[in-house]
């Protein structure tokens, strides 16, 4: 969860800078930006999300807008995922590719309109995302970079619908997973997005970032009677985790495939031709060396992001996130391991401070929320 | 806040006194500082504990930090309650949340060690408001 500035770089904040503050947040460095890594405590907040709901600002998060006849040629080119089977309102997880089969970043993209996309990129990535894209816009498309123009707020939770949905004339119910919808949310036209980073239901809202404090305010006073409590980005890290979900530049970067980072689900590869397909091709028919697992402790202890994975005495690999598991209370991760010790129930040994800790392989999502 | 029988170290440990037995934990600023606490791992009893050397680590969901004792012994007893409720040093760093208690080879050298009033300082300082 650890990110730091480039040195000499100053550090960015968000609008809602002041009210985290406020808020009692303890902010910390994470990439750059001066973000609330937690309000009550990180366990509270996980918690929170996972039965009844929580607030986090993900206004560091990146934002793009392609327009023209160019935009789809272009994000098929170099996204792994079909862009083509997007139909307006709808949103699809991708991987911005290198020629390598690497990942130059996960993204959201959203398909507004033909011809028109709003993507969600990492924070840490706006600058080297944007670059690529404008690298390999041969088609004409219309890019811009409009990250300084939106706060996001995730709303996130089993009752993140009912406390939104006063608030907004759009029919949240009427959205389903992984679509959107623009709509006035508090008298304001925002994006409004079925979509989350914690595994649990809710909607990420996409706001003119001169509403931001008055946005904030409004649904945590929505949400307080229902037991809504502000998160930061310890929570969201661990919520994260325990569903499943990546985090990028720890357990995916540009030498990783999506394939490698078992998100064989985003890759399309019979879709027209894109950066890194022949890689994923190859991959896809003659087997990973080595790909991404979930892991959980045996021992008493937690591993930690770049632990040592042994197995049989020999070094085989490194854990690429690891946590305890709020909600589950136990102690899980993510490793990159070679394809043989890859299968469901290998014992694996972590070294964690010089000592050897037993674990297995286990399936990923460790949580998976419960059908409504 | 910070009570003042105890002693007090430069990384936030709180040592206790009492002839030649020390219980030892870190402040309420430390549990702070960590956050929720999940996971304590200390030297077991029998074991030696050296002043300013490790005698154990604690972890939060988001780190892990080392526990640096303040005294020279051999570890006694542990509080075995951290085991199934970890959360207990958050809730009462001072109290129910101590984590060992070591038998003294000798005399300790409290000047080496803060005052309850010497640590708020200390704390007010490091903290930079």
């Amino acid at each position: 969860m650890s990110g730091s500035a480039p040195h000499g770089a100053s550090i960015s904040k968000t609008a809602l800078n002041e009210s985290h503050r406020r808020a009692g947040g303890r902010m910390v460095d994470f990439a750059g930006w001066d973000m609330p890594i937690e309000y009550t405590g990180i366990v509270s907040e996980h918690l929170a999300v996972r039965t009844k709901a929580g607030l986090f600002d993900v206004s560091h998060m990146g934002e793009f807008e392609f327009d023209g006849p160019g935009a789809l040629p272009l994000l098929q080119k170099v996204t792994c995922n079909d862009v083509s089977r997007l139909q307006n309102g709808q949103a699809h997880y991708s991987g911005l590719m290198n020629e390598r089969g690497g990942m130059v970043d996960d993204l959201l993209i959203h398909k507004v309109a033909d011809n028109r996309y709003f993507l969600c990129v990492n924070a840490a990535r706006r600058e080297a995302d944007f670059d690529w894209f404008s690298r390999h816009n041969d088609v004409g498309a219309s890019l811009r970079n409009t990250s300084d123009d939106y706060t996001q707020l995730a709303i996130q939770g089993p009752r993140a619908l009912a406390i939104l949905q006063p608030l907004t004339s759009v029919n949240l119910s009427a959205i389903k997973y992984y679509w959107f919808a623009f709509g006035k949310v508090l008298g304001t036209e925002c994006l409004v997005a079925r979509t989350g980073y914690t595994g649990e239901d809710g909607f990420e809202v996409y706001l003119p970032v001169s509403e931001s404090g008055r946005f904030w305010n409004a649904f945590l006073d929505a949400g307080k009677p229902v037991g809504l409590i502000p998160c930061g980005l310890g929570a969201r890290n661990t919520l994260r985790l325990e569903a499943g979900m990546l985090l990028y530049g720890h357990d995916m970067n540009e030498d990783v495939t999506p394939l490698e980072a078992g998100l064989r689900f985003i890759c399309k590869l019979d879709k027209v031709p894109f950066l890194g397909q022949d890689v994923l091709l190859a991959q896809s028919q003659n087997g990973l060396e080595h790909r991404i697992v979930g892991f959980e402790m045996l021992d008493r202890a937690i591993a930690r992001d770049d632990a040592p994975v042994h197995v049989g005495g020999k070094l085989v690999g490194k854990v690429t996130s690891g946590s305890h598991a709020p909600f589950l209370k136990r102690n899980i991760g993510l490793a990159m391991l070679p394809a043989e010790f890859a299968e469901l129930g290998q014992q694996i040994s972590i070294e964690i401070r010089g000592n050897l800790a037993a674990a297995k392989v286990v399936p990923v999502p460790f949580y998976r929320r419960p059908k409504s | 806040m910070y009570p003042a029988n105890m002693r007090y170290t430069y990384q936030h440990e709180w040592v206790d006194i009492q002839e030649n037995v020390a219980t030892i934990g870190i402040t309420h600023h430390a549990q702070e500082e960590l956050g929720d606490i999940v996971f304590v791992d200390m030297r077991k009893p029998g074991e030696r504990v050296e002043v300013g050397k490790s005698c154990g680590t604690v972890e939060s969901v988001k780190a892990v930090s080392e526990i640096y004792s303040p005294v020279t012994g051999a570890v006694k007893e542990l509080n075995n309650d951290l085991t199934a409720n970890p959360e207990l040093i958050n809730q009462d760093p001072h109290g129910k949340g101590w984590m060992l208690k070591v038998a003294l080879d000798g005399p300790v050298d409290l000047g080496k060690l803060m005052t309850a009033a010497q640590y708020e300082i200390f704390v007010q300082q490091e903290s930079g408001h």
